[in-house]
C-alpha cells in the first residue's frame, strides 16, 4: 500500500479503518479497560459541570467515585441485593442468547418475563384459598404456569416467522406491549374497585420452600429470599454453557446461525430448530418470570420486568453471547445502575442525572467494542530515509 | 426490701424506655421512597413538602434521605430496608401500590415508623408503626367548586351558557373512589352557588398523560362545558382552557403563569405540615396516629391564590365565608341533610356501606352516613366516597 503514495498521487486519507483480523486477548482487554476509565474521567467531567454539590465543596469527586463502588457493597444487604439483581438479569439475558445465536433477533425478552409473572400470580391469585394445596405444589403449579406462559409469548412469533418468514425483531417488540396490556387487562378483571395495585399474594412465596431446606436463623432474611435466585442463575449459565457449546441441539443453533442453506445441506430442519430454540427462550423467561413473583414481588404491575428485558439484550451483545462472560456483563451494568441510585440517594439529584452518567459510561464500554474489532490508521507523515530514496 | 428494690428497678427501666423513645432533633433521619421524581407533579408535591418541613423544623440538608424512583414491587421493600440500615427512624412511601411492600419492611423493623401516603390498610393491618396518611383534599375542591359556581353565575347572567344549564368538564385520572370523593366535592361545592348546574366527567386511563389530557378536555368542551376542572397531573386541561378561553380550575398549583386569562383557582394537598408532625412526634417519642387527615386547618389542603382576572367578583369573599363554615362544622362537603342536594337515582342518600376495610372481596362494610352528612376521610384517611350522584354524568370509565 506504501507503494501508491509515491509520487504525490492516491494519497492516503487522513484516517482509515480496518478490520482486525484477530487481536491478542490481552490486548482485547486492555482496550476494554482503558474505555472505562476513560468513561469515568468523562463522567467526572459531566458530574462536576451538573451538580452544584460538587461545584460549591460540599461533595468532593472521590466521593462521586465512591458512590460507585458503596452503591453494591456499602452494606451487607446491598451487596446481597447486588447480588440477586445480577442473577435476575443474567436469567433473562441468558433466555435471550440461544435466540441470538441463531440470528433470530427476540427483542421480546421484556414481555415473555411479565406474562411469565403474570402467568405465575394468576395461579397463585386463583388458588390461594384453596387450603388444600400445599405450599410446595402451588408454587410448582406457578412456576408451570409461568413456564408456558412465557413459552407461549416466544412461540408465537417463532410460528409466524417458521410459518410465513415475518419479521421476529418487530413481531416480538410487538409482543411487549400486548404483554403490558394483557397485564393492565388482568389487573383490571382482578380489583373490581378500581385501584391501581394487586397487593401482594397471601400464599405462593418461595421462601416458604427455602426455610424448609436451610435453618432460616442462621440467615438474615433477605439471604433465605435471594440464596434461590442466586442459585438458580448460576445453575442456568452452566447449563447454557454446556446446552449451546456441547450438544447437538446447540450445534444445529449455531449453524442455522451461520447460514441457513447450509443447515439444509447437511439436513437440519431450520424450522424445527428456530422454534424449539424460541420455547426454549421463552421457558428461561418464565423461569425469570416465577423468580420475580414468587421469589420477590408477589404481585404484578406493568413494571414487573423492570426493562432488564431490554437491559439483557445488551448484556447477550456485550458478553458476546458466552453465559460465562454475561456474569461479568450483567454484573457491570448492575454495578453502574446501583451506583447510579446512589448516587441520586447522596447527592439529592434527579433521577435523569444518573442515567446520564450510567450512559456515558456505556457508550466508551460499547465504543471500545469498535476499537477492539476495527483498526484505526492515521495518514503516516514520515520523512523519506534513506532506504526509501535509494528505492 | 426486694420487692422495693424490684419496684424501683422497674420503674427505672420504664423510664429508660420512656426516655429512649424520645429523640433528639439532631439525630433524626427521614427517609422518603418515591415512585417518580421531580419530573412527576404529584411527587414533586412529596418533595416540596419534606424539604418546607425540614426548613420550617431547622434539619439539616443530611437528614433528609430521598430515594427516587422506586417501583411498586419488592425494590420498595428493599430501598425502605436500605433506609432503616442508614439509621432514619421515620421512612415515608408515597404510592399507593408500595404499602404491602411498606408493611412487610415495617414488619422487619419494629423500631422504625413507616409511613404511607393514600393507602387503606394500617388501621387493620395491627401493627403500632405502620402508619396511613392522607388529607381531606375534598374540602379543598369543594371551595374550588364554591369558585366554579360563581364564574358559572355570572357567565349565565351575562346570557353566555352554551346551553339550557350551565355545564362542567371534569377531567380524571381513573374511575376510583380518590377520583370519585375529588369531583364529586367539586361539583357539590359548584351546587352550593349554583343550583341547577351540571358536569360530565372524562377519564384518561392514566395519571400524567398530557395529550390524553388535552385531548379529554377540548372533548368536553366541544360536548358543551362551560368550565373546566381536572385531577390528572399534567398541563393538558389548562393549556386547553387558555386556547379556547374557556375557565379552568386547576389541581395540584397555580397556572396562572400560562394561562393568565382563564385559570380561576387551584387546590392542592401540601405534606409539609405531615412531615413536621412526624418529625415533631419522634422528637417528643409520642405515637404517630394510624390514620393522619390533614385538613384545612392542618394547613394541608391549601388553595392557590384566586386569579381576579378570571374569577368572578366577590369570589375571594365567598370562599373565605365557606372556608369558615367548614371549619366551623356547619356546612359539611357531603351534606345528605338538605334536600335536593345530593341524591342518587333521584332518592336521598341516607345511608352507604363503604368499602373501608381492605380485604380481597372488596366487601363494603362500614357504614358511613350519618348525622346528616357522608363521614369522607373519617374511618381512614383515604378517601372512599365512591357514589355515582345525579347531576354527574360520566362520558366514559377508565380502571
Amino acid at each position: 500500500m506504501t507503494e501508491k503514495k509515491r509520487g504525490g498521487e492516491g494519497r492516503e486519507p487522513l484516517i482509515h479503518l480496518s478490520k482486525r483480523a484477530a487481536i491478542p486477548f490481552w490486548h482485547a482487554w486492555l482496550i476494554r479497560i482503558a474505555a472505562v476509565a476513560l468513561g469515568m474521567v468523562a463522567c467526572g467531567l459531566v458530574a462536576y459541570l451538573l451538580s452544584d454539590k460538587l461545584q460549591n465543596g460540599k461533595k468532593t469527586l472521590s466521593d462521586f467515585y465512591e458512590t460507585f463502588i458503596t452503591g453494591s457493597f456499602g452494606s451487607e444487604r446491598k451487596l446481597w441485593k447486588f447480588l440477586k439483581d445480577v442473577a435476575v438479569l443474567l436469567c433473562i439475558s441468558l433466555a435471550l442468547v440461544p435466540a441470538f445465536k441463531m440470528r433470530f433477533w427476540n427483542i421480546g425478552g421484556e414481555g415473555q418475563t411479565l406474562v411469565s409473572v403474570l402467568g405465575a400470580v394468576a395461579v397463585a391469585f386463583y388458588l390461594q384459598d384453596q387450603e388444600n394445596i400445599p405450599e410446595w405444589l402451588l408454587l410448582l403449579l406457578m412456576c408451570l404456569g409461568a413456564l408456558v406462559s412465557g413459552a407461549i409469548w416466544a412461540l408465537i412469533p417463532a410460528l409466524f416467522r417458521a410459518k410465513w418468514g415475518t419479521n421476529e425483531t418487530l413481531f416480538t417488540l410487538m409482543m411487549n406491549y400486548v404483554a403490558t396490556y394483557l397485564v393492565s387487562l388482568m389487573l383490571i378483571v382482578w380489583i373490581p374497585n378500581g385501584q391501581t395495585s394487586l397487593g401482594t399474594l397471601k400464599r405462593g412465596a418461595l421462601r416458604s420452600v427455602t426455610e424448609q431446606v436451610i435453618n432460616k436463623n442462621d440467615f438474615k432474611d433477605f439471604i433465605v429470599d435471594y440464596i434461590p435466585i442466586i442459585l438458580i442463575a448460576i445453575i442456568l449459565s452452566a447449563l447454557l454453557f454446556i446446552y449451546l457449546r456441547y450438544t447437538k441441539h446447540g450445534y444445529e443453533i449455531s449453524v442455522v446461525g451461520e447460514s441457513i442453506n447450509t443447515a439444509r445441506y447437511i439436513g437440519i430442519n431450520e424450522k424445527k430448530v428456530i422454534i424449539r430454540t424460541m420455547l426454549l427462550s421463552g421457558m428461561l423467561c418464565g423461569i425469570a418470570g416465577f423468580l420475580i413473583a414468587a421469589g420477590l414481588d408477589q404481585t404484578v404491575n406493568v413494571d414487573s420486568a423492570q426493562g432488564y428485558g431490554f437491559t439483557g439484550i445488551m448484556v447477550a451483545w456485550l458478553g458476546k453471547f458466552n453465559p460465562l462472560i454475561m456474569l461479568l456483563t450483567a454484573g457491570i451494568i448492575q454495578l453502574l445502575d446501583h451506583g447510579a441510585a446512589q448516587i441520586s440517594k447522596d447527592f439529592n439529584v434527579r433521577g435523569a442525572f444518573p442515567e446520564v452518567i450510567v450512559g456515558i459510561i456505556l457508550f466508551f464500554i460499547i465504543g471500545s467494542e469498535f476499537f477492539i474489532n476495527y483498526q484505526v490508521h492515521f495518514r503516516k507523515f514520515r520523512k523519506k530515509t534513506g532506504k526509501e530514496a535509494v528505492q | 426490701m426486694k420487692k422495693i428494690l424490684a419496684l424501683v428497678l422497674a420503674l427505672v427501666m420504664c423510664l429508660c424506655v420512656v426516655s429512649s423513645l424520645a429523640t433528639e432533633k439532631e439525630d433524626i433521619k427521614i427517609g422518603v421512597i418515591l415512585l417518580h421524581d421531580e419530573d412527576s407533579t404529584y411527587d414533586l408535591n412529596f418533595i416540596n413538602g419534606v424539604k418546607d418541613a425540614a426548613a420550617n423544623l431547622g434539619l439539616a440538608e443530611d437528614q433528609v434521605i430521598i430515594v427516587r424512583n422506586i417501583p411498586e414491587s419488592n425494590e420498595c421493600y428493599e430501598a425502605a430496608m436500605d433506609l432503616v440500615d442508614e439509621g432514619c427512624q421515620i421512612i415515608f412511601a408515597d404510592s399507593f401500590g408500595h404499602e404491602d411492600f411498606m408493611i412487610k419492611a415495617a414488619k422487619e423493623a419494629p423500631e422504625v415508623q413507616f409511613c404511607h401516603a393514600t393507602g387503606t390498610k394500617a388501621h387493620t393491618e395491627g401493627l403500632d408503626n405502620f402508619h396511613n396518611a392522607f388529607a381531606s383534599i375534598y374540602e379543598g375542591r369543594y371551595l374550588a367548586g364554591v369558585a366554579a359556581g360563581l364564574k358559572l353565575n355570572e357567565i349565565k347572567e351575562a346570557g353566555k351558557l352554551k346551553g339550557e344549564v350551565p355545564v362542567m368538564g371534569y377531567v380524571g385520572a381513573f374511575t376510583y373512589a380518590e377520583v370519585v370523593s375529588g369531583y364529586s366535592s367539586f361539583y357539590l361545592g359548584a351546587k352550593s352557588v349554583c343550583p341547577d348546574v351540571v358536569m360530565n366527567v372524562q377519564f384518561t386511563g392514566s395519571w400524567y398523560d398530557e395529550i390524553a389530557e388535552k385531548n379529554a378536555a377540548e372533548a368536553l368542551i366541544a360536548g358543551g362545558a362551560d368550565l373546566i376542572s381536572q385531577h390528572a397531573d399534567s398541563m393538558g386541561a389548562p393549556t386547553a382552557c387558555e386556547n379556547a378561553g374557556i375557565p379552568d380550575v386547576s389541581y395540584n398549583g397555580s397556572t396562572v403563569a400560562n394561562c393568565p386569562n382563564t385559570f380561576i383557582v387551584a387546590s392542592r394537598i401540601d405534606w409539609a405540615p405531615y412531615f413536621e408532625y412526624l418529625v415533631n412526634q419522634t422528637i417528643a417519642g409520642e405515637a404517630i396516629a394510624k390514620d393522619w387527615t390533614g385538613t384545612i386547618e392542618t394547613g394541608s389542603v391549601k388553595l392557590t391564590d384566586v386569579n381576579e382576572a378570571a374569577a368572578a367578583a366577590g369570589t375571594v369573599e365567598k370562599i373565605e365565608e365557606v372556608k369558615a363554615e367548614l371549619l366551623a362544622g356547619t356546612r359539611k362537603v357531603f351534606d345528605t341533610a338538605t334536600e335536593g342536594f345530593i341524591t342518587v337515582g333521584g332518592a336521598a342518600l341516607d345511608s352507604y356501606m363503604a368499602d373501608v376495610d381492605t380485604d380481597p372481596a372488596y366487601t363494603p362494610d362500614t357504614e358511613v352516613v350519618s348525622d346528616g352528612f357522608f363521614h369522607e376521610s373519617e374511618y381512614r384517611s383515604a378517601p372512599y366516597f365512591d357514589v355515582q350522584i345525579d347531576g354527574i354524568t360520566l362520558v366514559n370509565q377508565m380502571y
